[in-house]
C-alpha cells in the first residue's frame, strides 16, 4: 500500500439491524485530495462519515489511515488519530469563547498534578488560536468573545478552525455551508480552499452542485448504502452527476452494485 | 496577532463597545439597595437621620462604617452562601440541587453526634447519643464525619443524575425527602447538644487571631473585623477557591461546558457522567461543611435545621446572574447575591420593619433580578 493515500476503506458495511444502509464501499483519499460525497438523503453518505470517523461501529469491512489499520472505539480516537470532523450540528459550547471550543476537551494546563483542578494555560491557547485562525484565513473580530454572540458563518468557521488548530491529518466537513447565507458560504469556501492550498486532505458532504464543482477534485456518488460512481471533477458535469445520484447512471467499475 | 485586540484576519476589536460583565450589573443593584435603605433612613421620620452603613458620630470601630452591622450583614448570608457556592457549580451545569437543606440537617445530626463532650458541668452529657467511646473525639473526626457525610449524599445525587439520566430535579428532590428522614430517624427526633470546646469554636472563635499567632491579635483588623465572624472567613476564603477553581481550571472549564452545551462537551471527549459526579458531590460536601458551621454556632443540632436553606442559595445564586439553563454566572456573581440577601434582611431589621415585609421584597427581588437578566441577555444578542 503506498504512502501517499490518507484514508482507504475497503468493503466497510453498515446494517441497522435488517437496514443496509452501507453496503461494500471501498473508498481512496490520496494525500492533498479534495473529495466531495454526493447522493440522496438516505444513500449512506453520513453513515459512511460515521463508520469513518468511529461515532457507531461498523459492521464488516476495514479502515487504513496513513496506511496503518484503524479501529476506532469511539469519536476520541478518531481525533486523536488526526481525523478532525465538522458536524452538521455545530458541536460548540454556546457560552465559551473561541480559544475555550477549539480546545475543548484537550485543553493546554499548567501544573498537571492536581488532577481535575490543573491549571489552564489561557494564554497559550489564544496564541495557538490566534495562529490557527490566520492560517485558515477565518475572520473574527474578538475571539474572546464567546459563541452565542456570533453569526452562523462565524461559528461554522469556529467550527472549521479546529482542524487548522491541532494540524489534523484528516478533516471531514458534513454539510459545512447548509444552514449558511450567501456571504457566510463563500466565507466557509474560502476556508476549504486554504485548505486544498496548504495541502490538507478533506472529505466534503454537500448537496450544492455548484459549490462541489468549485471546491473538489473528485466526486463520490453513493445510492442506496453504495458507492456508484467515482468521477474526475475534471472530466464530468453538474447533468452528469445528477444522473449518477438518481439512479439514470451508474458507474462502469460499479455495474451490478445497485 | 496583536495580543490586545484579540481579533484575527485584520478585524481589530474596539474594546470601548464591549459589554461590562454581569457581576459589575450586580453590584451596581447592591449598591442601589444599599441608597434605597439609607434614602429611606434619612426620610422615614421615626428613623432620625440614622444611616445603615455608616456611624459617622462615635467612630468606635476606628471607620466612619457601622462595622457592627457589616459584619452581620455577611455572618447571616455566610453559612447559606457556602452552599450557594455549590449550588452555583451545579445549576451551570444546566442541573439543579434540592437537597442541599436536607444534607445539612442530616449532616449536623450526624457529625453533631461525633462531636459530644462526656462531661457537661461534671455530670454525664444528657443529649448522649452513643457510648463513651464516641465522647471527646478529636476535633478532625466529627468534621471529617460531616464533610464525608455531605460527599456521600452529593455523590449519590451526582451517580444518580449522571449514569440513570433521571433529571436533576428529580434525583435531588428525593434526596430531600430522604435526607431529611435521616435526620429525624438519627436521634429520634431529639436534638443533640454539648459538644465539645474545640468543636463549639470552630465558628464561635477568633480564626484569624489564632491564624496570626497574636502578633496582630490587638490590631483594628483582628479585635473589629474579624472576631467571631468565622463562618464568614470560611464564605470568603471558599469563595475565592471556587472563583479561581471554576475560572482557571479544567474541572471549572468541563462544568460550563456541560451546561452550555451538553452533546458538544460529550463529543469534544469531556467526560460528562463523571464531571457531573464530582460537581454534586462538590455541592453536597460544601453543604456538609455548612451544616458544621451551623451545629458549631448554635452548639446543638436538630433535625429541622437547614429548612429551605437549598431554595435560599438558590434564590443567591439566580439573583447572582447564574443561568437555570446552564453555561452562565460565576461565583463572584453568587458572592454579590448573597450580600443583596444580607444587605435586603438587614436593612429592613435596621428599618424597624417586620420580617414579612423581607419576605414579600425577596421574593421581588429574585424575579427582577431574572427578568432583568433575560432583558439584557436578548439586547446582548440583538446587537451583535
Amino acid at each position: 500500500m503506498s504512502d501517499d493515500i490518507v484514508l482507504r476503506t475497503e468493503d466497510l458495511t453498515k446494517h441497522y439491524g435488517g437496514v443496509h444502509a452501507l453496503e461494500g464501499a471501498d473508498f481512496e483519499l490520496k494525500h492533498g485530495e479534495h473529495v466531495a460525497i454526493m447522493g440522496d438523503n438516505g444513500a449512506g453518505k453520513s453513515t459512511f462519515v460515521r463508520q469513518i470517523t468511529g461515532v457507531e461501529q461498523r459492521t464488516r469491512g476495514r479502515i487504513w489511515l496513513y496506511g496503518d489499520e484503524v479501529n476506532f472505539a469511539g469519536p476520541l480516537d478518531a481525533r486523536e488519530a488526526g481525523i478532525e470532523t465538522v458536524f452538521q450540528t455545530l458541536a460548540l459550547a454556546d457560552d465559551l469563547d473561541v480559544p475555550d471550543n477549539l480546545f475543548l476537551g484537550r485543553e493546554m494546563t499548567k501544573w498537571n498534578w492536581l488532577g481535575p483542578f490543573r491549571v489552564l494555560d489561557y494564554k497559550g491557547m489564544r496564541d495557538a488560536t490566534v495562529a490557527g485562525l490566520e492560517r485558515t484565513a477565518v475572520k473574527i473580530p474578538n475571539i474572546r468573545n464567546t459563541i452565542r454572540n456570533m453569526s452562523g458563518g462565524q461559528r461554522q468557521c469556529v467550527a472549521i478552525a479546529r482542524t487548522a488548530t491541532f494540524h489534523s491529518r484528516l478533516t471531514i466537513m458534513d454539510e459545512p455551508t447548509a444552514a449558511l447565507g450567501v456571504q457566510e458560504t463563500a466565507q466557509v469556501e474560502n476556508i476549504v480552499r486554504q485548505l486544498k492550498e496548504a495541502g490538507e486532505p478533506l472529505i466534503l458532504i454537500s448537496h450544492n452542485m455548484r459549490q462541489v464543482m468549485d471546491l473538489v477534485d473528485r466526486i463520490i456518488v453513493f445510492r442506496r448504502g453504495r458507492i456508484v460512481a467515482n468521477l474526475d471533477r475534471d472530466e464530468t458535469d453538474g447533468q452528469d452527476v445528477v444522473a449518477y445520484i438518481t439512479g439514470a447512471k451508474t458507474g462502469v467499475e460499479y455495474e451490478g452494485a445497485a | 496577532m496583536a495580543d490586545t485586540s484579540h481579533g484575527t484576519g485584520g478585524l481589530a476589536f474596539d474594546k470601548s463597545k464591549r459589554a461590562w460583565p454581569n457581576e459589575v450589573n450586580i453590584f451596581i443593584a447592591l449598591v442601589l439597595i444599599v441608597l434605597i435603605f439609607e434614602a429611606l433612613g434619612q426620610l422615614l421620620p421615626y428613623m432620625k437621620g440614622q444611616s445603615m452603613l455608616f456611624d459617622f458620630n462615635s467612630g468606635r470601630d476606628g471607620t466612619i462604617l457601622n462595622m457592627a452591622r457589616i459584619k452581620i450583614i455577611i455572618l447571616q448570608v455566610s453559612i447559606i452562601g457556602i452552599i450557594a457556592l455549590g449550588v452555583t457549580q451545579v445549576i451551570i451545569t444546566g442541573g439543579i440541587d434540592l437537597s442541599s437543606g436536607s444534607i445539612v440537617g442530616a449532616t449536623a445530626m450526624i457529625s453533631m453526634s461525633f462531636a459530644q463532650t462526656e462531661l457537661v458541668n461534671g455530670n454525664p452529657n444528657p443529649k448522649a447519643i452513643f457510648g463513651p467511646w464516641a465522647m471527646d473525639l478529636p476535633i478532625l473526626v466529627p468534621i471529617a464525619v460531616g464533610l464525608g457525610c455531605g460527599l456521600i449524599a452529593g455523590s449519590i445525587n451526582g451517580l444518580l443524575i449522571a449514569y440513570t439520566r433521571i433529571p436533576p430535579f428529580i434525583a435531588t428532590l428525593g434526596m430531600m425527602v430522604s435526607a431529611r428522614g435521616v435526620a429525624k430517624w438519627w436521634s429520634r427526633g431529639n436534638p443533640i447538644s454539648f459538644p465539645t470546646d474545640e468543636y463549639a469554636a470552630i465558628s464561635n472563635g477568633n480564626l484569624v487571631d489564632g491564624l496570626t499567632f497574636g502578633v496582630f491579635s490587638e490590631s483594628w483588623i483582628v479585635t473589629q473585623v474579624f472576631d467571631g465572624q468565622n463562618p464568614a472567613i470560611y464564605f470568603l476564603l471558599l469563595a475565592v477557591l471556587f472563583h479561581f477553581i471554576m475560572k482557571y481550571t479544567v474541572y471549572g472549564k468541563h462544568t460550563y461546558a456541560i451546561g452550555s452545551n451538553e452533546d458538544a462537551a460529550r463529543m469534544s471527549g469531556i467526560n460528562v457522567a463523571w464531571q457531573k459526579v464530582m460537581v454534586y458531590a462538590v455541592a453536597g460536601m460544601l453543604a456538609g461543611f455548612a451544616a458544621i458551621l451551623l451545629t458549631s454556632r448554635n452548639v446543638t443540632a436538630q433535625a429541622g435545621m437547614g429548612f429551605v436553606y437549598e431554595l435560599d442559595a438558590i434564590a443567591m445564586a439566580v439573583i447572582g446572574g447564574v443561568s437555570l439553563a446552564g453555561g452562565r454566572g460565576s461565583i463572584i456573581g453568587t458572592v454579590l447575591g448573597a450580600m443583596i440577601f444580607g444587605v435586603i434582611i438587614s436593612g429592613f431589621t435596621y428599618l424597624k420593619l417586620d420580617a414579612f415585609y423581607q419576605e414579600m421584597v425577596k421574593g421581588g427581588i429574585i424575579v427582577a433580578a431574572v427578568v432583568l437578566d433575560q432583558w439584557r441577555q436578548r439586547r446582548a444578542a440583538l446587537k451583535s
